[in-house]
């Protein structure tokens, strides 16, 4: 079966994409396949490279990052949600003349119009948020 | 784009301003718009006070989208769904909530509501019926 | 058709609870997470609403976030059902769509 994620909030404040990702792990293990992790809200938060939390703390970053190199997730950051709350990458800092970028490498950001896809394509779309 | 048109909820459980989810979530419904889906809105518990007119936000300096919620109808976003227990429960009526209307090509562009206050039950059915419900 | 509908908020902090089981027709899966698990509980104020709606609806609660916040499944009213993050999955992809009540 076609999983679609989507992620309303960001890593620390709630646990949103704590269970998201414990979803998406276990529905990967489970052979099925999961067509986009979308992250919206300030859940486009979680795609912070410069995310530094304690060392007895999960980094809830890394760890979407390492599983989405495990299972070639597409992981998109919504552009909308990104602009409003500092996310950028190398292409919206170009445009927008910023002078640092701090999305993470194996996160991508594009439009609203992937989620709507992605539930299109998807058989279940799954939404965790607070 | 898809051949495939699915049954879209879009599911509005919260008020606008005091948190962002009901303007981010009309973002969806106007980008979703061009994906030719099924699309209905439900406005349920506290979401039923993001259609009330009269909505005035120069003092608290945020931008006013209410108006957007008219233009859906330009969008041919033209279903959507008001509780009328969340309204009773709320001490609201119809009357407090703008008057959204979209145009009927097929009927020489007669103005048509968009609303539609259904019961608790008529939005359980509308719930069960549909293939994709977003949150926000 | 049959839906899986998730609730993740404390039945005592927000009415997403009390709105789902209002909503959720007969036949309906209701997986309660995170601190939706309180919703689960025997005693509360709550039980009584969870209690008629499992005549009509099947209750699941995830066992790794009751267990996180300190209780043990024989805390949970009688005919919830306890799964893990793959049951979770597997709720999801046995209904014909997932609501969530945010």
């Amino acid at each position: 079966m076609k999983f679609a994620i989507q992620i309303n909030e960001g890593p620390y404040q709630h646990q949103a994409s704590d269970s998201a990702y414990f979803f998406t792990k276990a529905a990967l293990e489970k052979g099925h396949e999961v067509f986009r992790v979308f992250f919206y809200h300030d859940g486009v938060d979680n795609a912070s490279r410069l995310t530094t939390p304690p060392q007895d703390d999960r980094n809830v970053v890394e760890r979407w990052a390492a599983l989405a190199e495990q299972y070639e997730l597409d992981m998109v950051v919504c552009v909308a949600a990104a602009q409003r709350r500092g996310m950028v990458d190398e292409g919206e800092a170009k445009r927008n003349g910023k002078d640092a970028t701090n999305i993470h490498p194996r996160f991508r950001i594009s439009g609203l119009g992937q989620l709507v896809e992605a539930a299109i394509q998807a058989d279940r779309l799954v939404v965790f948020g607070d | 784009m898809s051949a495939t048109v699915k049954k879209f909820l879009y599911l509005n459980r919260k008020a606008p301003y005091g948190t962002i989810y009901a303007w981010e979530s009309l973002e969806v419904v106007l980008i979703g718009a061009a994906f030719d889906q099924d699309v209905s809105l439900a406005f349920v518990d506290d979401g039923v006070y993001q259609l009330t007119k009269g909505q005035e936000t120069a003092g608290i300096g945020m931008k006013n989208f209410s108006p957007t919620y008219a233009a859906l109808g330009d969008y041919e976003v033209t279903k959507i769904f008001v509780e009328q227990e969340s309204l009773q429960e709320r001490g609201l009526s119809l009357d407090d909530l703008q008057h959204l209307v979209w145009e009927d090509e097929d009927e020489d562009y007669a103005e048509k509501d968009s609303i539609a206050l259904v019961s608790r039950a008529e939005m359980a059915a509308l719930m069960d019926e549909s293939d994709v419900v977003f949150s926000f | 058709m049959s839906k899986l509908h998730t609730v993740n908020k404390s039945p005592f902090e927000k009415s997403s609870l009390e709105s789902c089981l209002a909503h959720a027709s007969d036949g309906a899966a209701v997986l309660l997470f995170e601190d939706g698990i309180y919703g689960g509980l025997r005693g509360t104020a709550a039980a009584e609403t969870v209690e008629r709606a499992l005549a009509s609806v099947k209750v699941y609660v995830l066992g790794e976030d009751l267990k996180a916040r300190g209780f043990g499944e024989d805390r949970l009213l009688n005919g919830i059902s306890v799964v893990d993050y793959g049951g979770f999955v597997d709720l999801a992809a046995q209904a014909d769509a997932v609501q969530a009540w945010l």
